[in-house]
């Protein structure tokens, strides 16, 4: 008796009910996640095609991983996503910095920066299926908003066939890429930078820094988890870029912007239907996935964070000193 | 010298609204030609793609739709139940799980936690293959069951519910409760719920335009028309059969923008905020 009512007041007879109430979770994780997952990888190793039919475990268990190693299209695939995904992520890092730096600025105030925000997060918001058909018939060819508005500029002096050309037809998907995260990208770092404490600041402006050499000082460096987490959530979200590319110019021209999703897509849903090549393709697109934020992790947080550390209070000391000396 | 400096400054001050103000030109421009040209013929739009005068060719446009897969309203409806229903999943459950981490010791506490952040990182679409198979061979192929219940396990979600709770849940009255006899599932649900109300609501916008907006999933499982959600309505307007028609084409964007218009003209202070949120720190 007595050792129960010790338990009850320690709390520890409640344990049951935290079990209880994360149970859904559990569950329904198991079911539509973790069991979807273990069939993929169990399916890359079988030779099953379409639905409902017979499928046999493959005589040789690596062979669809090997035919996926070679084949050409998944390969190129691979690498066109890296390239998008490259070719979004440096304009957007740096434009949404410079708004960042612009609109947290402490000597200059915007004005209508609400106005601002709403409007660049507006693309975010939007189904990427109806922006991906948008910009499909705004770049129409042979008349088409772009080009007449290009034409109009003196751009181009004739109309301009965006998608049969490689690199405008990835330039493009990437833009649309960049065009819809910027804002939200903005946004996180605008409340990160908020979110510093404002002593560092006033000890950098006793030391005398100019405004740039304390963003690059200060703000930087206090932003790298943020930076790291965004940096992590684009590159999985830009590994699995599917819609736009889809929709925008059917992965043409000639592949050159069918992206791994795309790819695995058209191999399992159209066509043939290779289930298991397609369970083969995912299966490596995953393990690079969980390859790159490993090594995204380990190399950017550790070094950072004890840098940060450092600066934080090398400058604490000084303020330290200063307030001491004056 | 301080002149000099104030001139350099207002100078670069204007610098900073024309470069604003372009980039707001780019976010808007595409939505503007868009509103504007679904109200005009296909023959005017090929012959002067910009223009900001409308059209009066608004059901003409529509008329094009008659007869074609393309059907907004079906969209509209399946996608709302769909949303909804995921939408629900995901902000109850996903209170109770925090609530579970939060207010609870338990031994697996930790371990559970660690693997909600891993799962976190896992994307849904490379596993969509066994996904598939596996809902069709359990017969939910063309049903909403699999695109609703799933929503109940949202990694996101409750680490942002748990953020929300450990500095805004008092133990306090959770104990008070106790004392005054309410079970705990109705402790749970008439006092805790009230009090993450805010958090709820934030993150309720997100994950409805999260499954409003998805379409790889309902794309490969729904292969009945009637049950066609929103974004795969959306697909069926880069076909051939539009290639000609632009008026409609931007007439049928038009039509699945609206409702995302209206929300996020609506809530844009309560999502900027939301997302602001994320921004911040541990």
């Amino acid at each position: 008796m007595t050792t129960r009512s010790q338990k009850y007041l320690r709390g520890l007879s409640y344990a049951r009910y935290g079990y209880r109430y994360a149970a859904p979770f559990m569950i329904i994780f198991l079911i539509f996640n973790f069991y979807p997952t273990l069939y993929t990888m169990f399916i890359g190793f079988t030779d099953m095609r379409g639905v409902g039919n017979e499928t046999h475990l493959l005589e040789e268990p690596f062979a669809n991983f090997i035919d996926m190693f070679h084949n050409q299209t998944f390969i190129d695939s691979l690498k066109n996503t890296v390239l998008i995904w490259i070719m979004n992520f440096i304009p957007q890092m740096s434009l949404a910095l410079l708004l960042t730096a612009w609109f947290t600025s402490r000597t200059s105030k915007l004005k209508c920066q609400g106005f601002f925000k709403v409007v660049f997060y507006m693309p975010n918001i939007i189904t990427a299926a109806t922006i991906a058909i948008l910009f499909n018939t705004l770049f129409g060819y042979p008349r088409g908003p772009v080009n007449e508005l290009f034409t109009a500029l003196g751009l181009q002096t004739s109309s301009f066939d965006f998608f049969s050309s490689k690199g405008a037809s990835q330039t493009i998907v990437a833009f649309i890429q960049f065009w819809t995260w910027f804002g939200n990208t903005m946004i996180m770092m605008i409340s990160g930078v908020l979110g510093i404490s404002p002593d560092i600041f006033e000890a950098a402006d006793i030391d005398g820094a100019n405004s740039v050499q304390t963003f690059f000082r200060i703000t930087l460096p206090n932003l790298k988890t943020i930076l790291l987490y965004t940096l992590i959530t684009s590159m999985i979200g830009g590994l699995n870029m599917f819609d736009i590319p889809l929709l925008f110019n059917n992965g043409g021209p000639d592949n050159a912007t069918t992206t791994a999703s795309v790819f695995i897509y058209q191999l399992a849903f159209k066509g043939r239907q290779f289930f298991s090549k397609a369970a083969a393709a995912s299966m490596m697109l995953f393990v690079i996935i969980g390859i790159l934020s490993a090594v995204l992790f380990w190399t950017m947080r550790d070094k950072d964070a004890i840098a940060a550390e450092k600066l934080k209070k090398e400058m604490r000391k000084k303020w330290k000193q200063e307030s001491r000396g004056v | 010298m301080a002149r000099k400096r104030s001139g350099a400054s207002t100078g670069f001050t204007a610098f900073q609204y024309v470069v604003c103000i372009f980039i707001a030109i780019i976010c808007l421009f595409p939505f503007v030609i868009m509103l504007v040209n679904c109200t005009r013929s296909s023959n005017s739009i090929m012959g002067n793609a910009i223009s900001l005068i409308p059209g009066t060719d608004l059901f003409k446009n529509y008329k094009v739709f008659e007869g074609k897969t393309f059907n907004p309203w079906t969209g509209f409806v399946n996608s709302i139940i769909i949303s909804v229903g995921a939408t629900a999943c995901t902000i109850y459950f996903s209170t109770l799980t925090a609530y579970s981490i939060v207010a609870y010791d338990w031994k697996a506490k930790k371990a559970f936690f660690v693997l909600i952040m891993c799962v976190l990182m896992i994307p849904g679409q490379v596993t969509s293959i066994g996904f598939y198979q596996f809902m069709y061979k359990i017969k939910l192929v063309n049903s909403y069951i699999p695109l609703i219940v799933p929503a109940i396990a949202a990694p996101a979600t409750v680490f942002y519910m748990r953020q929300y709770m450990i500095p805004s849940l008092p133990m306090e009255i959770v104990q008070s409760a106790r004392i005054d006899g309410a079970g705990e599932f109705r402790t749970f649900n008439q006092i805790v719920l009230p009090l993450m109300k805010p958090a709820m609501a934030t993150q309720a916008i997100f994950a409805f335009v999260a499954s409003w907006n998805a379409l790889f999933i309902p794309s490969i499982l729904l292969t009945d028309k009637d049950k066609w959600t929103m974004p795969i309505m959306v697909s069926q307007l880069a076909g051939d059969s539009y290639k000609v028609e632009f008026g409609a084409v931007y007439l049928g964007l038009v039509m699945t923008v609206l409702p995302l218009f209206v929300v996020y003209f609506l809530l844009s202070k309560y999502i900027i905020a939301g997302v602001a949120l994320g921004g911040v720190k541990e």
